[in-house]
């Protein structure tokens, strides 16, 4: 089965990010990058696939040249190939140019399945898998807990607000990897010496314009001061006292 | 004047109240607002979505298990026949889903779990959260139809009693994807997104059972969700779908109550945009309290019972 795992430099989610002096983006300046916590998740689910289905795995991203690293991370847990779409502008793509790019490379890699995080914790659009998808016109689903493929198809298992569903799908498919899916492992140095011999690409992306722009990037209204009612079981009435007549909630 | 196509989502014989608060949305715009459903018993439901803002409802017919890629085609279809300028569903698991797939069948960008939405000359513009809610982008589009989901609990529904003029089209389009059964939560248990109250428990609660207090606490207010920090669902106490936070769900309820929570950067950005913050915690230092409204310092075995007594006191108008 040909495989391919797409993952996300995003900035580390224990990061609080600056604004651009012009506020209409991120200041980049001192940022750690990580790869999105969900596409962890979609890498092990293909690492998964690849070895009970066998088959060839790539590793792709869409993101600046020096991505390699988190590439690298891919191919030592056993991905064949890491490729870099080199995207200068990645930190503005926006998800419909971001999916057509990757649709592009996955069409010409002639893959049966592709995996995605469920949402990148950047601009948690949720949006590039389904997509992707939609582009290839594959089958997709998003948001997969559970998952078992076999031949020229599968079923999953996806959290709902009101429930749990259970869908079956035709391949060649999109998956986009939920928590719970799985537990990433650890590259194991064995792996990690391995990956240094493998290939990561780096390749040249055809431009697909953006549609969306940035207006304006602002820090979220700061909270108005609150206070400490008191302490101990003792503070409860005070509590209920300024949820019924301050807030007006209750 | 521009039309909007909003997809609605039901269940039980009503619409989902996060696509109501959808299609005020759109109609706040000023918009003429087309909604759009199918599945088994949409036509109950078509009709009434005239007092919610709809003057036009399309009613997708045979089709009996959901497929979003199908239900996608169908839905785009509906956007293009109706000529419309913008295109939205609730920001749901899948309303989203959804909505991703529409956009690319109109060639168009997405915007997801916006918080605001407005005209803007021929077009719309939003703003939504980057990061969790760490910043806000106002962002335009200059695609050919406007695309968006919008967060739940943030749009008001209308309530104009208007009347919708209503159509049936049939679900032509073939299914890669079929959801083939739906084991639904229990009865009256809200999603976390979706509950205009939440209560949370963290690390603070020791242990599993410790979560009793919180479910007892949400319980007595009847119309909330339980939610927990990203330790806790770690920790394999709590399941993911509970999770607030950056890796989890970001939440803008009525009234979020953290239990336990010390308050990690990565939980406040999926909460701090709730409308009121109540803060228990037996570290007076928390970074929790520093956004919370209003704070109780010390235990929450002694705390949260006493106010689930009060709560319930306050229900029965004691």
């Amino acid at each position: 089965m040909k495989i391919v795992a797409c993952i996300k430099r995003v900035p580390d989610t224990e990061t609080q990010p600056q604004i651009t002096a012009d506020k209409t983006g991120l200041d980049a300046t001192g940022v750690q990058y990580m790869t999105s916590f969900y596409d962890e998740i979609a890498l092990e689910e293909a690492v998964k696939t690849k070895e009970a289905h066998g088959g060839d795995l790539t590793v792709l991203t869409l993101g600046p040249a020096d991505s390699t690293k988190e590439v690298r991370v891919g191919l030592a847990k056993g991905a064949d190939t890491g490729m870099i779409l080199v995207d200068d502008a990645w930190q503005g793509r926006d998800c419909r140019s971001t999916a057509k790019i990757l649709a592009a490379k996955i069409q010409e890699l002639g893959s049966e399945v592709a995996f995605l995080g469920r949402v990148a914790t950047d601009r948690d659009n949720a949006a590039v898998g389904p997509m992707l998808a939609t582009f290839l016109d594959w089958a997709c689903v998003t948001e997969v807990t559970e998952l078992e493929l076999g031949e020229g198809g599968g079923t999953a298992k996806r959290e709902t607000e009101t429930g749990v569903e259970t869908v079956t799908f035709t391949l060649p498919a999109v998956i986009t990897c939920n928590k719970g899916l799985n537990e990433p492992r650890r590259p194991a140095l064995k792996g990690i010496m391995a990956a240094k011999k493998k290939p990561v690409e780096e390749i040249a992306i055809e431009d697909v314009p953006n549609q969306a722009s940035v207006a304006q990037v602002e820090l979220p209204p700061a909270r108005k001061e609150g206070r400490i009612v008191g302490e101990g079981a003792d503070a409860v009435p005070a509590l209920i006292e300024a949820l019924q007549n301050e807030a007006k909630i209750l | 004047m521009s039309t909007i196509v909003v997809f609605v989502e039901h269940a039980n014989g009503s619409a989902r109240r996060a696509s109501l608060e959808c299609l005020g949305a759109a109609k706040a715009t000023g918009a003429n607002v087309t909604a759009v459903l199918g599945g088994p018993g949409a036509g109950d439901v078509a009709s009434g979505l005239g007092a919610n803002g709809a003057s036009k409802v399309v009613c997708l017919t045979g089709r009996d298990n959901y497929s979003p890629d199908a239900t996608a085609k169908d839905v785009a279809k509906v956007v293009q026949d109706a000529g419309a300028q913008g295109f939205l569903a609730a920001a749901s698991i899948n309303g989203k889903d959804l909505a991703a797939r529409v956009a690319a069948h109109l060639d168009s960008v997405l915007f997801s779990d916006c918080i605001g939405l407005e005209a803007a000359g021929d077009s719309f513009q939003v703003m939504r959260p980057w990061l969790a809610g760490k910043v806000l982008a106002t962002l335009t589009s200059s695609g050919p139809v406007f695309c968006a989901t919008t967060r739940p609990n943030v749009f008001p529904i209308v309530e104009d009693g208007g009347a919708a003029e209503v159509t049936e089209a049939a679900a032509t389009a073939d299914a890669k994807v079929e959801v083939t059964a739906v084991s639904a939560k229990e009865q009256g248990k809200l999603d976390v997104k979706e509950a205009p109250i939440v209560v949370s428990g963290g690390r603070g609660l020791k242990e599993p059972e410790g979560f009793k207090i919180v479910e007892d606490l949400a319980a007595a207010f009847g119309d909330a969700a339980v939610g927990a920090s990203r330790a806790v669902v770690d920790a394999g106490w709590r399941p993911h779908g509970e999770q607030v936070g950056q890796t989890g769900k970001t939440v803008a309820p009525q009234l979020y109550i953290a239990v336990g929570i010390s308050g990690a950067i990565q939980h406040l950005a999926g909460m701090k945009t709730s409308k009121v913050i109540v803060a228990i915690n037996k570290d007076a230092e928390a970074p929790i309290f520093k956004i919370a409204d209003y704070g109780i310092v010390g235990d929450a075995f002694e705390i949260v019972p006493a106010l689930t007594e009060a709560i319930k006191g306050a229900k029965a108008g004691v």
